[in-house]
């Protein structure tokens, strides 16, 4: 196969695309899409048709000297909350929560006659400024996003926009420009960190795998992002999934493998659809294949789904996986880099740190190092959400604050009756399962790998759950315990076992069954877990659990001793009463009671029947003047 | 076996072959080719495991193994309509509980029970859906249904409750 020419593919893609008027993009992200982006995109088609309108959903589709216009869907576009996205190009214009119903205004006003539309633009709710687009929203205008910078802005069904952009030349450089040592040493000399969990340095892993005598060696790309409440690897594979092959090119070219696997969960069936279609057009091009960039060296790609298990997060889990086995990690030494799918040399990287890779070869290590912190250096995607106005994917420099994350990004905690003050922030999740919650008493740390470990938290995949007030600490505590429980694979007994009989004594303080002892018997069970596991998931188990008794005891202090729920939360505590002050009676917790226990006039304070109550909470949740406490 | 019931078992495993047969007969293949039998039979039917791994060349134990150890593979048949609520933490904190809840009334499931009786609706919980900007997440089979509360819920399950009577007049 001739070698492909990624100078001739930008050229030609920037001819086109040069005879367009205007191009549309939609968030196709699947927030976007939950949200009625599809109806969108086809109104959009509609409409442009039947004004005689020439519209492209392919450039390569473009005739010469006809101005049309481009429609195209990209990946995640990270304002999630205000979805579906639409922006104009060249203009840059931004409009957001889009009907099919607003399409033809869009088209007359914006496209055709290049005035926008005032009332679909985005106003901030603090100055009440109309924003043009990602220019002046402060959601955005607060970031770095460096590596999704093209994701949300391409189409990632299109390759030759990706190249059109730069990419891929950084993995044809490693192949024909590079040595593997070259390329390793510029990857270790970035600092670039392992963004799926514990921060390991990268170069250390190459290095550790190029070590190995030449022969059958695999990268594996761990898209088996499983951490409720984390979607950056998901929208990274949706949106720019030829960043992650070129990563993988890279690591191949360092390592000296032949042969790569993606692993992605199966509960993102886009990212599979879009991954596979991406291997395969690179592959048709010659960049994947038996002779990559004509260098005489092979690289092929797998693309296998998950099938729904947590602990596959686990490198040796997934490759047990892989493999057609169970997913039961095992212990290290060997490491993978040594002994590792079907016993070969093989290199496991999340897929935010192999889309990475290309921006390191290609800004060089010292440029790389420019942003973040020292021994953190570059961006990291969060995914923020939970109590907070604008959830969605954001992307910050390490050592950002999360203050600056939750309160200018995140535009503020919000609340059962709308948006909150600062005082409603009670805390944040960071890392998943394994990761920690935060008090307030941190919103100033500087968010990096080892500031976090200091305080036995971690930047884990990054999901950044922000919680308000109304949420009982005890339950979120119980919630994660819940979840390692019946992720664990069982091998380890303290793990099955022990994180069973926490998830019983958490159950016990939800419950009112608990005594002074209970605390003390959760913190050595919780201790014995961490220690005597074979793996991460079982070591870090605990975490949140301790992290929460840490920094919330007055709130497992008042459901044991004082058997109350401060956040009116758990049902066996609760005795929901009526605050006169507060009440106008509008009957709204009349209604959403399923036993009758209130009653009362309009407009005059209710009163709740103790003998009929089931203490279901449901006032709780209905009354908006929190006149129910 | 007589031949008439070995043509009878191959024509009952012809789909199954021809899936084994799409992935090389790889024992290394067992997790996307249980995916495969699982997308055209909706379940893992018990027979074809066994089948399976007789064809593979594993012990049987190995092949029930991994379909169990699995979320994702289901050893008893599904509805027509699957119903998986999400209870990420980030779903979780924003009352995914009470939907679950709702829907578990609405379907009229007892405990421990997920699909009803009429294999019209199986209720599932998942851990994340990674659409946790649009919390709480419901998903109907591929569709996902974004800022779901208990009422909003119970009238998506009456609508495909109604698409059904609807079909059958």
């Amino acid at each position: 196969m001739e070698p492909v020419r990624l100078e001739e593919i930008a050229e030609e893609y920037r001819r086109r695309s040069s005879a367009v008027a205007a191009r549309i993009v939609l968030c196709a992200g699947t927030g976007c899409i939950a949200n009625g982006a599809n109806k969108v995109f086809a109104m959009f088609k509609t409409v442009l048709e039947a004004k005689g309108l020439d519209v492209y959903v392919d450039l390569k589709m473009v005739e010469e000297d006809k101005a049309g216009f481009h429609l195209s869907e990209s990946g995640c576009q990270g304002f999630c909350q205000m979805g579906p996205l639409v922006t104009v190009l060249p203009d840059n214009i931004m409009y957001t929560r889009v009907k099919a119903a607003d399409v033809a205004e869009i088209i007359e006003e914006t496209v055709i006659n290049k005035r926008p539309v005032t009332r679909l633009l985005y106003k901030d709710p603090a100055t009440k400024e109309v924003c043009r687009g990602t220019g002046d929203i402060p959601f955005y205008t607060q970031q770095k996003r460096m590596l999704l910078k093209m994701c949300g802005q391409i189409d990632p069904g299109d390759i030759n926009e990706y190249i059109a952009l730069g990419g891929y030349a950084g993995a044809r450089r490693a192949h024909l420009e590079l040595s593997a040592d070259d390329v390793t040493r510029i990857v270790e000399d970035s600092g670039l960190r392992g963004r799926g969990g514990g921060g390991f340095p990268t170069g250390r892993k190459w290095r550790a795998a190029a070590a190995q005598p030449p022969g059958k060696k695999y990268v594996i790309c761990n898209g088996d992002e499983g951490d409720p409440g984390a979607f950056m690897d998901r929208s990274v594979m949706e949106g720019n999934p030829h960043s992650v092959i070129e990563g993988m090119l890279i690591a191949a070219r360092a390592i000296g493998a032949d042969e790569g696997y993606v692993y992605v969960r199966a509960e993102y069936p886009l990212a599979v659809k879009r991954m596979r279609a991406a291997v395969e057009i690179a592959g048709s091009l010659g960049i994947l294949g038996e002779s990559v960039f004509g260098s005489g060296r092979p690289f092929r790609i797998n693309v296998m789904e998950g099938a729904g298990a947590f602990v596959c997060g686990e490198e040796t889990a997934l490759m047990a996986s892989i493999e057609g086995r169970r997913g039961m990690p095992a212990p290290k030494p060997p490491f993978p880099a040594e002994c590792g799918l079907f016993g070969k040399p093989t290199i496991i990287n999340n897929v935010e740190t192999l889309a990475s890779v290309p921006i390191v070869i290609s800004l060089g290590a010292e440029q790389f190092r420019a942003t973040g912190t020292k021994a953190s250096p570059g961006t990291k995607t969060f995914a923020l959400t939970g109590h907070v106005a604008n959830t969605g994917l954001i992307e910050v420099p390490f050592g950002t604050s999360l203050r600056t994350i939750i309160f200018d990004i995140g535009g503020g905690v919000t609340t059962r009756r709308g948006p909150g003050k600062p005082e409603d922030f009670k805390a944040v999740q960071i890392g998943g399962p394994s990761g920690a919650c935060l008090s307030p008493r941190y919103l100033d740390l500087p968010l990096e790998f080892d500031s976090l470990k200091a305080i036995n938290a971690m930047v884990g995949s990054g999901g950044l759950v922000v919680m308000n007030q109304d949420t009982c600490m005890v339950q979120v505590a119980r919630f994660f315990m819940q979840f390692t429980q019946s992720e664990s694979c069982g091998k380890c007994v303290l793990c099955r076992e022990g994180t069973y009989q926490m998830l019983v004594l958490l159950d016990d303080i939800i419950e009112g069954r608990a005594d002074e002892r209970t605390i003390g018997l959760l913190e050595s069970v919780a201790r014995a877990v961490g220690t005597g596991s074979l793996c991460g998931l079982g070591k870090s188990a605990p975490n949140p659990v301790l992290s929460i008794l840490r920094d919330f005891r007055g709130e497992f202090d008042a459901h044991i001793a004082h058997k109350r729920c401060p956040a009116n939360k758990c049902t066996a505590l609760i005795r929901p009463s009526i605050v006169a002050s507060k009440c106008r009676g509008c009957g709204l917790c009349v209604k959403s009671c399923p036993t009758g226990a209130i009653t009362g006039e309009r407009k005059q304070a209710h009163i709740i029947n103790e003998a009929l109550c089931i203490r279901c909470g449901a006032c709780l949740t209905t009354c908006k003047l929190g006149a129910i406490a | 076996m007589s031949p008439e019931m070995l043509v009878s078992r191959a024509e009952k495993f012809s789909k199954v072959c021809g899936i084994l047969e799409r992935f090389g007969h790889k024992p290394t293949m067992l997790i996307p080719i249980l995916q495969a039998v699982q997308e055209e039979y909706r379940y893992l039917p018990e027979e074809v495991l066994s089948f399976i791994a007789a064809t593979l060349d594993l012990p049987p134990a190995r092949v029930f193994g991994a379909a169990t150890f699995y979320a994702h593979f289901a050893l008893k048949p599904k509805g027509r309509y699957v119903i998986r609520v999400c209870d990420g933490t980030a779903c979780h904190v924003k009352d995914s509980e009470p939907i679950l809840n709702k829907l578990r009334t609405v379907l009229g499931l007892g405990k421990g029970q997920q699909t009803t009786e009429d294999m019209e609706f199986t209720l599932e919980t998942v851990s994340c859906l990674g659409a946790c900007g649009l919390a709480p997440v419901v998903v109907v089979n591929e569709e996902v249904h974004s800022l779901m509360t208990p009422e909003k819920t119970e009238a998506l399950v009456n609508g495909l409750k109604g698409r059904k009577e609807g079909m059958a007049a």
